[in-house]
C-alpha cells in the first residue's frame, strides 16, 4: 500500500496560448490536511478539474493508493471516493437538507425512494462528526454555515475518503471557522484525507500539515507547515515579498463628507427591513469599514446609498447636498464613486471592450464626446493612460473584451475607473473579493492613498484581515443594524466576531441565549 | 477586424450548407430536373436586369425589417413585432397618399411615425411593468393587422365611398385591396429617378438607396454615438448600465420606438413603390418575420443586414424559377434551413475561431471550464473557480 491516497504526477494541461498546469505534482497522504495555495490563475482549479475528470491532461498520471487510475468524468471521481465542497454551494434552495444530501445518490427500491433509510444514515453521520443539521429544514431557510455542513454531509453520505474544500471559510464567522477547523481535524483522525484550497495563509498555518504551492501554472514545491512561515509561503506563491501590514500615513481628519441619518431599507425577501435605522458619518481623510457577515444588510445599504435602490426612511447627505432621492448620475457628479460588490453584475459590461468600460461613468462628459459622437481617440488615450498608471494587464490592451480578462485585472480596471474620477467619497464594496495577495496589496494601497489625499472612503468588507488592517474605524452590522463601533487598533478579531454573530450589541443589551454558538 | 471576418464566414457557411440541403431535397423530389433547376435558381437573380431590379425592390423593405429586428437585438430586445409595425407603417403611408394626397416623402414620414407608435407600446410595457416584449409585440402584430383591415374597409369619404378602395377612384370590381397609387395619387409614389429605364423594370425606384442609407445611419448610431453606447450597454448588461447612471427604462422604450420606426418605414417604401397594393390580410405579413431571418443571418450588424437582405431577396427571386417543376415552397424550406443554421451562428463562430486559432484572447484569464478545447467536456459540472467570490 502506498503512503499516498492520491497522487497527481507531472500533470500538464494546456489551453490555446497558455499552459494552465505545467508539470505539476500533488501527493496527498492518508489522514493529512494538505493545503493547495496559489494566486488566481495559478492553475488550482484546472488541477482540481483534472482530478474530477472534467479535463484530460496532456501528460501525467493520477494514482489512487499507488495504482494508476483513469478519471474520465465526475462519476469516476465519485466512484474513487473523491468529494468536493465547492466555494459556491451546489444546493437546491427549495429542497430540504435531506433531499439535498441524497440528491444524485437516492436510495431506492424499484424506483421508489427509501428516505427513512437515508435519514438514519444522515443522522448517524451528523452525530458522529458533530455536524448538527435539521434534515427537514429547507436550504433557503438555513444559514450559510449550516449550508456548508450540508455540503460536507453530502460528501460523507457518499462515503468519500478524499475531501476537497474550495475556499470554505470565505462565508464564515471567526467562530464558525474555528469549528470548521476542528471538524477537519476530526476527519483526519478518522483516516480521511483533506485537500484544502485557499488564499488565506493564517488558516493554512492553523490547520494544514503540508502545503503545495502553485504559481502561474508551475509547481513551486511542497512544504511541511511546521517548518515554514507565512512570509515564506507568500513568497513562494507570489514570487516576491508581500507586506501584510498596510502602511498608512498620519491621519488628517477633515469635514464630514457623508452623513447617513436613520436610513431604513425594506427587504425584497421578507416583510422585515433589510437595513434598520442606520446612522453614521464618514469624514474626509478616513476609511470607515462596514463589517459583518454576508447577508446582514450591507448590500442593501450600499444599494440605497449609491442610488441603485430606494430607501423607505432616512436622509443621506454628501458634501452638504441632500442626495436621499438623487439619481445615480447626480450622485456621481457630486463626487461619489462606487466599486460595486459584484463586478460582473454592476461593475463591467463584459461584452464591451476595456476602453468602453473605462468610460462607463464618464462617456457623456465633454472630454469623451462631441455632439453625441464618442471621441474614440480620447477614449483610447485615456484608457492607455489608466492601463499604464494602474498596471491593468490584458491580452490586447484597450480593445480587449472585458470578459476575457482575469478577475484581478477586471477589478483593477474598475478601481482605476472609480478612483480616477477623483471622488470625494469612494464606496468600495468587497474590493478584494476573490483576488490574490498581490492584487489585494495593490488595492489596499489605492484605498489608503485616497484617504491620505484627504478623501473619504467607505469600505464594506467581509474579510477580517482586511477589516483589521485597512480602516480607521470599524462599524459592525448585524441583521441590518449597526451593533458596534471599534477602533481597529484597540479591538480583537474575537471581539468583532461576537458582534458580527449578533451575540453582543453596544447600543442595546441583547440577551440571546447561546448567540455565541451560532 | 478578425472578429467581423469570422461572423461573415459563419453566415456564409450557413448559406452553403442550406443550399446543399436544398439541392438534396430537389434530388429527392425530382432527380432528373434537380441540377438544371438548382443552377437556374442560383443565377436567376442576375439572369436579366428586370429580375435584378426585382431583387433590389424586395430587398429594400427586407433591409428595413431586418434592421428593425437587428437594432432591437443589439439593445437586448427581441422585436418580433416587426410585422405589425410594417403593416401599420404601410397603411399610414398609403392613407397619407390616398386620402390626404400628400407627396411621397410626407407619406414615408407618416409610416415612420406609425411604426414608431406601434413599437412604443411594447417598449413601454416592458420598461414599466417588465412585460415580455415578445408577447406584447406578437399581440400588437395582430392588433395592427386587424386594425388596418378594418380601416381599409371602412374609411369613407364625403361622398360615402370607401376612400381607400379602388371604387372611390375608378370603376372597379376589386374590393379586397387598396387603390393603386398610379391613379389615386402618383405624387405619392417613390421617385424612380430613371432607374426604371436603366434596369428596364417598373419595380425599380430609389427605395434600395433609402434603405442602405438608413442602415449606415443605424451603424453610426450604434457604434459611434453616446446614444448607441448607452443602448448597447443596456442590452449587454442592464444592471451595469443602471449603475453607470444610464436611464435604462427610457432606453428600452426608445429602442423599441426606433425598431418600430424602421419596420414602419419598410412598409412605407414597399407600398409606395406603386407596384403593389395592400391586400386585405388574413395572416400576418411575412416581411416582418423575414426580417428576423435577415437579422440573424447578419448577426445583428446593420451593415450586414444590407447583404443578408439582398441575399434572401435574391434567393426568393431565384425560387420563382423553380416553378412549375418544383413547388415554390421549396425555396422557403431552403431559407428556413439557412436561418436555422445561422441561429447556430455562435456555435459556428466558436468552431471557426478554434479552427483558425484566433481565439487567443483568453491568455490572461484563468481558463473557464465552460470553454474546453478538444477534450470530452462534461458540461454537467461547470465548477469554474475562475471567478472567486
Amino acid at each position: 500500500m502506498s503512503e499516498y491516497v492520491i497522487e497527481m504526477l507531472n500533470i500538464t494541461k494546456e489551453f490555446p496560448g497558455i499552459k494552465a498546469n505545467d508539470n505539476i505534482t500533488l501527493q496527498l497522504k492518508k489522514g493529512e490536511v494538505h493545503a493547495l495555495l496559489g494566486e488566481n490563475g495559478a492553475g488550482k482549479s484546472t488541477l482540481m478539474s483534472v482530478l474530477f475528470g472534467l479535463y484530460q491532461p496532456e501528460a501525467g498520471t493520477i494514482k489512487k493508493d499507488g495504482k494508476v487510475v483513469k478519471i474520465n468524468n465526475p462519476n469516476d471521481a465519485n466512484a474513487l471516493h473523491i468529494g468536493m465542497v465547492h466555494q459556491h454551494f451546489k444546493l437546491v434552495e427549495i429542497f430540504t437538507v435531506l433531499d439535498n444530501i441524497i440528491l444524485g445518490a437516492e436510495p431506492n427500491k424499484m424506483g421508489f425512494l427509501q428516505k427513512a433509510e437515508a435519514r438514519k444514515k444522515v443522522l448517524e453521520l451528523s452525530e458522529k462528526y458533530g455536524l448538527q443539521v435539521d434534515p427537514d429544514a429547507k436550504i433557503e431557510d438555513i444559514s450559510v454555515g449550516m449550508q456548508q455542513r450540508v455540503e460536507i454531509l453530502k460528501m460523507l453520505y457518499r462515503d468519500n475518503e478524499i475531501l476537497i474544500f474550495d475556499e470554505p471559510t470565505a462565508v464564515l464567522t471567526p467562530q464558525e471557522i474555528d469549528e470548521l477547523m476542528e471538524i477537519m481535524r476530526n476527519f483526519t483522525k478518522e483516516g480521511k484525507s483533506i485537500l484544502f484550497i485557499t488564499h488565506k495563509l493564517n488558516e493554512i498555518m492553523a490547520v494544514a500539515d503540508r502545503c503545495t504551492v502553485l504559481r502561474k501554472g508551475k509547481y513551486m514545491g511542497t512544504v511541511e507547515i511546521k517548518d515554514t512561515t507565512k512570509e515564506e509561503l507568500s513568497r513562494m506563491m507570489v514570487g516576491r515579498d508581500v507586506k501584510f501590514e498596510v502602511d498608512k500615513g498620519e491621519q488628517h481628519l477633515g469635514d464630514v463628507v457623508l452623513d447617513v441619518q436613520n436610513v431604513t431599507v425594506p427587504s425584497k425577501l421578507h416583510s422585515n427591513n433589510a437595513v434598520k435605522d442606520v446612522s453614521f458619518q464618514v469624514r474626509a481623510g478616513e476609511i470607515v469599514c462596514l463589517a459583518g457577515i454576508e447577508g446582514n444588510g450591507q448590500t442593501q445599504f450600499v444599494y440605497a446609498l449609491t442610488g441603485l435602490d430606494k430607501m423607505s426612511r432616512g436622509k443621506i447627505t454628501l458634501c452638504g447636498h441632500d442626495i436621499t432621492k438623487a439619481k445615480i448620475r447626480d450622485r456621481s457628479k457630486l463626487g461619489m464613486s462606487h466599486i460595486p460588490e459584484d463586478r460582473h453584475k454592476h461593475g463591467l459590461v463584459l461584452d464591451f471592450s476595456l476602453e468602453q468600460n473605462m468610460v462607463l461613468q464618464r462617456y457623456w462628459q465633454p472630454e469623451f464626446q462631441k455632439f453625441g459622437f464618442i471621441r474614440n481617440k480620447e477614449v483610447r488615450k485615456y484608457t492607455d493612460r489608466l492601463i499604464e498608471q494602474y498596471d491593468i494587464r490584458s491580452g490586447q490592451g484597450a480593445v480587449t473584451t472585458a470578459r476575457s480578462m482575469s478577475g484581478g485585472n477586471q477589478q483593477k480596471a474598475i478601481v482605476a475607473r472609480e478612483i480616477d474620477k477623483n471622488p470625494e467619497l469612494l464606496v468600495a464594496v468587497q474590493p478584494t473579493r476573490g483576488l490574490d495577495v498581490g492584487a489585494i496589496e495593490y488595492i489596499h494601497k489605492q484605498l489608503v492613498a485616497q484617504r491620505d489625499a484627504g478623501k473619504a472612503v467607505l469600505l464594506v468588507s467581509l474579510e477580517l484581515e482586511e477589516v483589521m488592517s485597512v480602516p480607521d474605524r470599524i462599524l459592525v452590522m448585524y441583521e441590518g443594524e449597526i451593533v458596534g463601533e471599534f477602533d481597529p487598533k484597540k479591538t480583537t478579531v474575537q471581539e468583532l466576531g461576537l458582534y458580527m454573530a449578533g451575540a453582543k450589541n453596544m447600543y442595546r443589551d441583547v440577551e440571546k441565549k447561546g448567540g455565541a454558538e451560532a | 477586424m478578425k472578429k467581423g471576418l469570422i461572423s461573415v464566414l459563419s453566415s456564409v457557411i450557413s448559406i452553403l450548407i442550406g443550399l446543399i440541403f436544398g439541392l438534396l431535397l430537389l434530388l429527392a423530389v425530382n432527380p432528373a430536373q434537380a441540377f438544371p433547376k438548382f443552377g437556374e435558381m442560383l443565377v436567376a437573380g442576375f439572369s436579366s436586369s428586370a429580375k435584378f431590379a426585382k431583387v433590389l425592390y424586395q430587398a429594400a423593405p427586407l433591409i428595413m425589417t431586418g434592421l428593425s429586428v437587428a437594432f432591437a437585438f443589439k439593445t437586448g430586445l427581441f422585436n418580433i413585432g416587426a410585422s405589425g409595425q410594417y403593416t401599420v407603417g404601410a397603411f399610414c403611408a398609403l392613407a397619407c397618399g390616398i386620402i390626404f394626397q400628400m407627396p411621397w416623402w410626407v407619406c414615408l414620414l407618416a409610416s415612420i411615425v406609425a411604426g414608431a407608435i406601434w413599437g412604443f407600446f411594447p417598449g413601454l410595457f416592458k420598461s414599466l411593468f417588465n412585460v415580455n416584449e415578445v408577447i406584447t409585440s406578437i399581440m400588437f402584430n395582430w392588433i395592427g393587422m386587424m386594425l388596418v383591415n378594418l380601416l381599409c374597409m371602412n374609411l369613407k369619404n364625403a361622398a360615402g365611398k370607401n376612400v381607400m378602395l379602388p371604387t372611390a377612384w375608378v370603376s372597379s370590381p376589386i374590393k379586397d385591396r387598396t387603390a393603386a397609387l398610379s391613379y389615386a395619387n402618383p405624387k405619392a409614389m417613390i421617385p424612380k429617378m430613371g432607374l426604371d429605364k436603366l434596369l428596364d423594370s417598373n419595380f425599380m425606384n430609389i427605395s434600395i438607396f433609402i434603405a442602405i442609407i438608413v442602415a449606415v445611419i443605424m451603424w453610426v448610431i450604434l457604434n459611434r454615438t453616446t446614444f448607441g453606447y448607452e443602448l448597447k450597454a443596456c442590452g449587454f448588461n442592464k444592471n451595469a448600465s443602471i449603475y453607470a447612471g444610464i436611464n435604462a427604462k427610457r432606453n428600452i422604450v426608445l429602442s423599441m420606438v426606433i425598431a418600430g420606426a424602421l419596420a414602419g418605414l419598410g412598409g412605407g417604401i414597399y407600398y409606395l413603390a406603386g407596384t403593389a397594393e395592400y391586400t386585405i390580410q388574413k395572416l400576418l405579413l411575412p416581411m416582418g418575420f423575414n426580417g428576423i431571418s435577415v437579422a440573424l443571418l447578419a448577426t445583428s450588424n446593420p451593415i450586414g443586414t444590407i447583404f443578408s437582405a439582398l441575399f434572401i431577396s435574391y434567393i426568393q427571386v431565384g425560387g420563382e424559377s423553380l416553378q412549375p417543376v418544383f413547388a415554390k415552397e421549396m425555396i422557403d424550406i431552403i431559407i428556413a434551413v439557412i436561418i436555422y443554421l445561422s441561429a447556430f451562428a455562435l456555435l459556428t463562430k466558436t468552431v471557426i475561431s478554434r479552427f483558425v486559432h484566433l481565439d487567443k484572447s483568453n491568455v490572461n484569464a484563468e481558463p473557464a471550464l465552460t470553454v474546453s478545447p478538444k477534450t470530452d467536456e462534461k458540461p454537467t459540472l461547470k465548477e469554474s473557480e475562475g471567478e472567486k467570490a
